[in-house]
């Protein structure tokens, strides 16, 4: 069993608008040394297969059909040994 | 002419099967996501609505549903194809046509009468309209910001794709102000305002309706059906 | 009998002992009484479920004497108040469904979510009696917009209530807004449902038929909102920040599928009882279909979907998860009804059976850990007739003068303010984030005096609202409860529909302090009065008590639901001046009457005095004479004098319809006064100018004071008082504030 996580983030060049909302408030807060905010998702799950190659090619292919539209989002993910 | 109409979980299909029936006078039947063929169907309209309750991202799951794929085929062959709110964010997330809808630059939702250009009054899904003319239409949605690669902004400019644009102000911050687009084949239609809410006078626009039937005149002229209306 | 005890909970003799029911809201009294019903102590899970079901929230026990007073019945009336939502008849075999709903207190500690599964149970309510929701209005208060706090709340109702409407697809086409300190830490979040149903398909929440098999549909059962009910029969202080976990967590996804699953159930003709798990879920829903159908429940527990490992008999019963149903049918049918929810993704558990023995019985683990009667728990709950005292704010008002403050001589400049204060100004704001056409049967948005929704098929349409004035209210209950039903009723009217019936919201403080529950009884007689003279029973409603803050009890503000029929499409109207040159005419009679008024709150800051006096019958034949001239096609607009008085519905009619007015008044009154009383029973016509005459003639015939006011014109309000121009505003200017305001505020 292998635990991933999967971290979507508005590609650089695409205005993420959540992401300046985001800033805009942190600076208003009195965090002007904030700067860069993306918001993002994070999706975790668990992949039953037999070894570690299998769950990250199965991984890559979830993230590019379903859990990021690669038009505006990127990805990036960690696999580890689920520990249950 | 006979349409379908998706029907996905959380799709809000009745208004639309009720606009085709009232302005066209024909018939438009629900069509289940399950179904794997649309072959009997001349025209398929893929609804707004919030299918699968917008997780993951609006459309996403539903562009993985079998009827898409059946979708897909259809438009090959040239049948038309509407999508409007969820059913255009559908329509990019199967790559039926380019970009994405992003969040609305408020990052709030939207409801509220727009103003709309007919850009291009020359596709199937607007030929009863004049060139350029001045529409008002409801828009309803929280991610209808229009976005896309430079490349294919210019070409849907330069082959006229850009179908409506908000005129005024601009409710999502779409690129370029575009309010609907088509594809390449001219045959896929994706709008974020609802035509299909602006069908009679007492819904506060009749301007909607013009849609529907330059549809079915397209059809018709085809097919050589004579129109009588 | 040796009922089953879990560990960890205590035990029936360390509840009696230690008094830990009191923990629970329930008094020495009331637990004497359960054991009695008992015949024995109650072990934990038994005094879970009785507090609940003798909660305020269930049991109306402190409201029960106040709710009597209301008329109820009436040729309309298909279902009255006890169900999920009352319905009236609107001919062609078809009926309107509708109630009105509180979410407060979850709304006051978690406003998203707070708000999200308000709309959520209220749109529950009504596809449970088997109608489609068409249509949601808010009626909303918040305090003051002058703080982080309540920017907050207001923020966040309005976006959790929005996106679970958005989300189900049913479009919010109207409601009010008010801010007021009164409000302040106790926003009033109440939510209004309107379904359209056959007369056919009319369900109830009965378990009928001994053997029957009791299905649960929806989400499985979580630990959260366990003791939601007792929770909002609380007040609201510092200890329930620590009390956020009971907040529920909304998805309208996933009740868009249960409301599509269970519409196509009752639609084959298959169910014999149906009702939604709102206040104490699982207690409440299957008590009550029990005891309405003079039964017994016994339900498995272990058969009740879990999202939680080892939840106890005790957590089940009482959990608050979202968007469940339950209901009973014939055995025959279960493959079928399966089928159909299976379609939309849903499974169904068997979770019990309708028993002849009268008895509520619980399983756990093979063992019986819960057995009481279902009537104690449902008909013989406690009820209280708390005593009543007149406050002294009441008496000392008496003898306020609100004539007495100096005069506004810069009309214009009040003017501004009063478009500028947030419970004038447009609520763009608010109603932007809700969709308000899907459906595709809007045919008058948010904004108007009364929605108006198309009957498709039909050439009806229906006219809703909710309306009710918390200051008016404050100041004098009882005349306050009659204007609140009153002034719906003449919204509905103004908008072409003829009122059919009211669904009331009563959100009042403690009914444990005389003063308030004097209010509570005050302003139902009230209403009870008004919905009398205008023929709309109350078919159903909510109580929401123990509203209060750090500063004490909230406005009394029990919210009038209305919904009223429009014959014919062709009567709709709204309150927008329609073109130069048509005659403005002002029916009823104007006073100087300031208190509780807008202009005395934002002007002389403060609510003092009485408030408007109303003459029922006097408001009886004003409606019924507007109606008329409606129907007869003789209205260009058609506006409901209100908050601001009559400078604020002109500079309303006029922003609305991009148009201007010439006004020539002539009174006995000051101007200020003239412009900015509250005098009730009045409305602003504009009509044809070659109408005019004639129609005010016949107006003055129905014995309605009626006066040619002025006239629409292009871009200017300018109002004259006995031939004195006093005040002139561009209406692009107005609205600019008007739009400006809430936005400013918030950004």
């Amino acid at each position: 069993m292998w635990k991933a996580v999967v971290y979507v983030t508005v590609k650089e060049g695409v205005l993420d608008p959540e992401g300046q909302a985001v800033e805009r408030a942190l600076h208003s807060l009195g965090y002007g040394e904030a700067s860069g905010v993306r918001v993002g998702k994070y999706i975790e799950l668990t992949l039953d297969t037999a070894d570690r190659d299998e769950a990250e090619s199965r991984l890559k292919q979830m993230c590019e059909k379903l859990l990021t539209n690669p038009v505006v989002e990127d990805y990036r993910y960690e696999l580890e040994v689920a520990s249950s | 002419m006979k349409f379908a109409v998706l029907v996905f979980p959380g799709s809000s299909e009745a208004e639309c099967v009720r606009a085709v029936e009232e302005c066209t006078g024909e018939p438009a039947q629900c069509v289940w996501h399950i179904e794997e063929d649309l072959s009997s169907f001349d025209g398929v309209i893929i609804p707004g609505g919030f299918s699968y309750g917008d997780y993951v991202r609006p459309g996403a799951i539903a562009s993985h549903a079998p009827v898409m794929k059946a979708v897909k085929k259809e438009a090959e062959r040239g049948a038309l194809i509407l999508g409007i709110g969820n059913g255009f964010q559908i329509l990019l997330e199967s790559g039926l046509l380019p970009g994405a809808l992003m969040r609305n630059t408020s990052l709030k939702f939207r409801s509220q009468w727009a103003e709309i250009v007919v850009e291009n009054h020359r596709t199937p899904f607007t030929i009863d309209y004049e060139e350029k003319e001045a529409i008002r239409l409801p828009i309803a949605h929280g991610a209808g910001n229009y976005v896309c690669d430079e490349q294919t902004l210019a070409s849907l400019k330069e082959q006229n794709r850009i179908v409506f644009r908000y005129a005024g102000e601009n409710p999502n911050g779409s690129l370029d102000n575009i309010a609907g687009i088509v594809n390449e084949a001219g045959n896929v239609l994706g709008m974020m305002p609802h035509p299909e809410r602006a069908v009679s006078k007492w819904l506060g626009s009749e301007d909607g309706k013009r849609l529907f039937t330059s549809i079915l005149r397209t059809w018709r002229e085809k097919h050589g059906v004579a129109t009588t209306r | 009998m040796a009922l089953q005890q879990p560990v960890k909970e205590p035990t029936a003799e360390q509840i009696a002992e230690q008094k830990i029911y009191r923990e629970f809201g329930v008094t020495d009294e009331e637990y004497a009484k359960v054991c009695e019903f008992l015949g024995r102590k109650p072990n934990y899970t038994e005094i879970g479920v009785f507090s609940v079901m003798w909660s305020e929230h269930c049991s109306y026990k402190n409201s029960k004497p106040v709710l009597r007073k209301f008329p109820v019945t009436g040729p309309r009336v298909l279902v009255g108040p006890g169900e999920g939502a009352g319905i009236v008849d609107i001919g062609d075999g078809l009926a309107v469904a509708f109630k009105i709903e509180s979410h407060n207190h979850p709304s006051a500690v978690e406003p998203f979510q707070g708000a999200a599964t308000g709309v959520g149970g209220i749109i529950r309510d009504i596809f449970s009696m088997g109608a489609r929701p068409i249509a949601l209005l808010q009626s909303l208060r918040f305090g003051k917009l002058d703080n982080e706090r309540v920017k907050y709340l207001f923020e966040n109702v309005i976006a959790g209530a929005g996106s679970y409407a958005n989300g189900i697809g049913v479009p919010t086409v109207g409601g009010e807004v008010m801010f007021d300190e009164s409000y302040e830490g106790n926003p009033l979040v109440n939510v209004m449902c309107v379904g359209l149903i056959r007369h056919d398909r009319i369900q109830k929440g009965v378990a009928e038929g001994i053997g029957n098999p009791v299905f649960y549909v929806g989400p499985a059962t979580g630990r959260d909102g366990i003791h939601g009910a007792t929770f909002s029969s609380e007040e609201l202080n510092e200890e329930t920040e620590a009390k956020r976990p009971t907040v529920q967590v909304g998805d309208p996804f996933m009740e868009k599928l249960v409301m599509e699953a269970c519409l196509e159930l009752i639609e084959e003709g298959i169910v014999l009882g149906i009702q939604d798990m709102g206040a104490a879920g699982l207690t409440c829903s299957s008590s009550e279909m029990a005891a309405k159908a003079g039964n017994g429940m016994e339900l498995y527990l272990d058969d009740v979907p879990q999202r939680e490992a080892n939840m106890t008999a005790y957590e089940m019963m009482l959990s608050e998860s979202q968007e469940r149903m339950l209901f009973v049918l014939e055995p025959q049918h279960e493959e079928k009804a399966r089928a159909i929810l299976k379609k939309w993704g849903l499974e169904c558990h068997k979770v019990g059976k309708v028993t002849d023995d009268g008895r509520l019985k619980l399983f756990h683990h093979g063992q019986i850990v819960a057995d009481m009667p279902v009537k104690a728990l449902v008909d013989d709950s406690p009820v209280y007739h708390k005593p009543a005292k007149v406050p002294e704010y009441y008496v000392a008002n008496a003898n306020v003068d609100t004539t007495r403050y100096p005069e506004t001589k810069e009309i214009g400049q009040a003017l501004k303010k009063l478009l500028a204060s947030p419970t004038i100004a447009s609520k763009e704001w608010v109603y932007n984030q809700c969709d308000s056409t899907v459906g595709a049967t809007t045919a008058v948005g948010p904004g108007s005096d009364a929605a108006v929704v198309l009957v498709p098929g039909t050439k009806k349409a229906l006219a809703m609202t909710t309306d009710g004035n918390g200051r008016y209210v404050y100041l004098d209950p009882e005349v306050g409860g009659r204007i609140a039903v009153c002034e719906a009723a003449r919204n509905i009217v103004c908008s072409g529909g003829e009122p059919l019936a009211v669904t009331d919201n009563l959100n009042f403080g403690s009914p444990e302090n005389p003063e308030i529950f004097w209010q509570l009884e005050k302003a139902a007689d009230g209403i009870a009065d008004a919905c009398r003279v205008l023929e709309t029973p109350v078919i159903g409603g909510n109580v929401s008590l123990y509203n209060e803050n750090l500063n004490g009890a909230i406005y009394p503000t029990p919210v009038i639901g209305m919904v009223g029929l429009v014959e014919d499409v062709n009567h709709i109207t709204t309150q927008s001046f329609k073109s130069v040159g048509d005659v403005i005419l002002l029916l009823g009679e104007t006073k100087a009457e300031l208190g509780g008024s807008e202009f005395q709150y934002v002007i002389h800051g403060c609510t003092e005095g009485r408030p408007p006096a109303i003459d029922l019958e006097v408001e009886k034949r004003l409606q019924q004479t507007v109606l008329q001239a409606i129907r007869d096609g003789r209205v260009r607009s058609a506006h409901d004098l209100s908050d601001g008085g009559l400078a604020v519905a002109l500079a309303e009619s006029c922003i609305t319809g991009q148009l201007g007015a010439e006004i020539d008044l002539n009174t006995d009154l000051r101007a200020d006064i003239a412009l900015f009383s509250e005098s009730q029973s009045r409305v602003l016509l504009s009509v044809a100018a070659e109408e005019a005459e004639a129609l005010c003639k016949w107006i003055q015939e129905q014995g309605v004071p009626c006066a040619v006011i002025g006239r629409v014109s292009t871009d200017t309000l300018r109002v004259k008082v006995n031939g004195t121009v006093v005040m002139e505003e561009q209406v692009k200017e107005l609205e600019r504030i008007w739009k400006e305001a809430i936005p400013c505020l918030m950004n």
